[in-house]
């Protein structure tokens, strides 16, 4: 919720401060700058370079502000993190009180608490050393040296000098003071706006984990390994997808009896997004290499059929009927006419095949792997090490990423005609 | 011996809803070697079927073409066809459009680059031939359609309003080039046009077609493209009998679509 508020105020703000301190500096004096009907032509927007910039600064300010990172100077308030002491006051069943006071030690997040002594002091009611978790609470059983228990009758009437009942809490500054069903201290030093680094580590955590692990590796396969099969995966079922399903599409394009038998097939198969298909690919091809390269085959063949298909009909009927009154065979027509004017819709088809399989296998490798990137994330959960898992996320969306910047390089190299008919 | 024969042809379109529309009826036409024919007539009238059942593309309800004595039966080589746009090939540069017709013929590339390279220069576009089609302006286009038809060397070329899509001033030049290719290669040409003024720059023998059903309304047989070879289409255009000629026939083109316009009003 916090965040949210901070995130939408950082989003205002930038807008503001950008925009002030452009006004007057620069107008812009392009062609779209001379439009004066803006807001609601699409073409006139466009996505502007210094917002994107300050939304990924605003994402690692807002990660580093939240985790305590040192890379950052700037941070909400953390959890109380030290010593710190408050008094009890106990009543004995005869009606005679005495105090004690508690030393409480916490310790940073993810360091242990460590046990320390000290003097016990004088009366009934004596004092407690208690070494206390971050940012949690924690039960002090109080009247485990008092010489008055609490199975005597004897029971906390105040803290700090200020009165404590079942229903009542108390503030001591560094933290808060409840008591238990059964009548014990349970304390829970100041939780601050910080994260625990088990749900989320400090940026610099992540980034050392991914030194650490592109040298060392991390379940037996080093780190290149874990990606490079998912990649290895992903390629060979959409390479075995676009190998069926393009000459499918075409098939699919040219003749009625194809088109009538498959149109069912493909219409049906086409919603059935392909993580649903897991339990079934895992029935009955194992969950290893051959049953996560049949979802990607699958995954990737409808959408290429159909790409391929779309190729086809999308032809205009002047080229045909131009190649064919220029003598072209229907093979000549099929390769130098049919083919070439369906690669934009195929290389469309393929960018989006190629997104759907990265995501696809993935998810198949949080299902069951031994390497992969899905693997690596749900391994590291296990053990919580959530900076892994963080990583790992991050390296499958740079991946994801890359992947799509490839694919658009290729198509404007390889189909430089698209969109221009 | 005519060259290009068209007896009796009649089309009738069933349409999904029961209803039929006679695209074309009883339509006959004689066409000698190296006639140039243009077709006008009111939108509707059954144009671009005529053209495309003498390309092949259709085949009539009734009647048959033949051409050289044989019948047609599909498109072929021997009957060209130049399109209003849209039917270049994007993913071929300039020259391997020209010479698609050769290339699929298996011509040797040494013939095909000759071919290529003369009919560039015929339509000018000799500096333009390592370029994208779709880099040229809409004109330079229609002149590459045009030299890629001629390339493969046709009995008749067959043009649905080809110079439709272009502008005023480049259609007028578009009309001296179609003129002076017809001259030099002495090819069977048919037009068709939507203007009353093309119709008559590029027709020795002009079709005025009538719709509903459409058939053939008028025949006319005209001296202006045989002028406009060696003059300058404007002057043309001022020459003696153009004008008369150009209102006679817009008057009776108006008359048919106002009776369209009437019948329609009837029917509904
Ligand atoms: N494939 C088709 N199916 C059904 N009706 C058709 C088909 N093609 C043409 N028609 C009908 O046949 C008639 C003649 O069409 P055609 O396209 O030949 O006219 P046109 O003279 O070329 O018209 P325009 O000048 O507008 O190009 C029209 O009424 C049209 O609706
Ligand atoms: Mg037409």
């Amino acid at each position: 919720m916090i965040v949210l508020l901070f995130y939408i105020g950082l989003f205002g703000g930038a807008f503001f401060i950008v925009y002030t301190l452009r006004r007057g500096l620069h107008a812009r004096k392009d062609f779209t700058s001379l439009k004066t009907v803006t807001f609601g032509d699409e073409s006139a927007v466009r996505a502007d370079r210094a917002a994107s910039i300050i939304s990924v600064l605003v994402i690692f300010v807002i990660w580093a502000a939240f985790t305590g990172s040192k890379l950052f100077p700037i941070h909400v308030p953390g959890p109380f993190v030290g010593d710190t002491q408050f008094t009890y006051t106990l009543e004995n069943a005869d009606g005679s009180t005495d105090e004690a006071t508690v030393f409480v030690r916490v310790p940073a997040f993810g360091e242990e608490a460590e046990k320390f002594e000290v003097e016990p002091g004088s009366g009934f009611a004596k004092d407690d050393a208690f070494a206390a978790p971050a940012g949690r609470s924690s039960t002090i059983l109080f009247d485990k040296n008092d010489e008055a228990k609490r199975k005597d009758g004897a029971k906390i009437i105040a803290i700090n000098g200020m009165p404590i009942g079942p229903d009542i809490k108390v503030d001591t500054g560094d933290g808060a003071v409840r008591l238990t069903g059964k009548g014990a201290i349970s304390f829970t030093p100041k939780q601050g706006l910080q994260m625990n680094p088990i749900w989320l580590p400090a940026p610099e955590t992540v980034v050392a984990r991914f030194f650490e692990i592109a040298s060392e590796g991390y379940q037996n396969f080093s780190l290149w390994e874990h990606l490079g099969w998912s990649l290895l995966r992903v390629v060979a079922g959409f390479v075995a997808g676009a190998l069926v399903g393009i000459p499918l599409g075409y098939a699919m394009g040219l003749s009625g009896w194809f088109r009538g038998w498959f149109d069912p097939i493909v219409e049906f198969m086409r919603p059935v997004p392909p993580l649903a298909l897991i339990p079934l690919v895992i029935i009955w091809f194992g969950i290893w290499e051959t049953g996560k390269i049949v979802l990607l085959f699958l995954a990737a063949l409808w959408i290429m059929t159909i790409a391929a298909r779309a190729g086809v009909s999308g032809v205009n009927i002047s080229k045909i009927h131009a190649a064919y009154s220029l003598g072209a065979s229907k093979w000549q027509i099929m390769r130098y006419v049919i083919m070439p004017n369906s690669l934009p819709e195929i290389f469309t088809g393929a960018r989006v095949a190629m997104g759907v399989c990265w995501g696809t296998v993935v998810a198949a490798e949080l299902v069951a792997a031994q390497k992969g990137a899905g693997m690596m994330i749900i391994a590291a959960s296990k053990f919580q090490l959530t900076d892994i898992v963080i990583m790992g996320i991050v390296m499958i969306g740079i991946i994801g990423y890359g992947i799509d910047i490839l694919m658009r390089k290729a198509e404007s190299w390889l189909v430089p005609w698209k969109g221009q008919s | 011996m005519p060259e290009l024969d068209i007896v009796d042809l009649s089309m009738r379109f069933d349409l999904p809803n029961g209803s039929s529309v006679q695209a074309l009826q009883d339509v006959s036409l004689n066409l000698k070697e190296g006639e140039l024919m243009s077709v006008l007539g009111p939108s509707g009238c059954g144009k671009t079927t005529l053209l495309n059942i003498v390309a092949g593309f259709l085949a009539p309800t009734s009647g048959k073409i033949e051409l050289n004595g044989h019948l047609v039966k599909g498109p072929d080589a021997e009957r060209g066809m130049v399109f209003q746009k849209g039917a270049l090939f994007e993913w071929m540069n300039v020259r391997e459009n020209v010479d698609f017709g050769p290339r699929m013929k298996g011509m040797p590339k040494a013939e095909r680059d000759q071919i290529s390279g003369h009919l560039l220069d015929v339509v000018g576009l000799q500096d333009f031939k390592d370029k994208a089609v779709y880099e040229l302006s809409g004109g330079m286009q229609q002149r590459v359609a045009l030299a890629r038809c001629l390339a493969n060397e046709p009995d008749v070329i067959l043009m649905d309003e080809p110079l439709g899509a272009l502008d005023a001033l480049t259609r007028e030049k578009m009309q001296g080039l179609v003129l002076k290719l017809w001259k030099e290669t002495g090819k069977t040409i048919i037009l068709i046009t939507h203007s009353v003024e093309e119709a008559l720059l590029l027709g020795e023998r002009l079709i005025v077609m009538a719709p509903r059903p459409g058939r053939i309304h008028r025949e006319y047989n005209l001296p202006f493209a045989e002028r406009g070879v060696n003059a300058d289409l404007r002057d043309v255009k001022k020459s003696e009998g153009f004008a008369e000629m150009r209102d006679e026939i817009l008057s009776m083109i108006w008359e048919m679509e106002e009776e369209i316009m009437g019948r329609t009003e009837q029917a509904g």
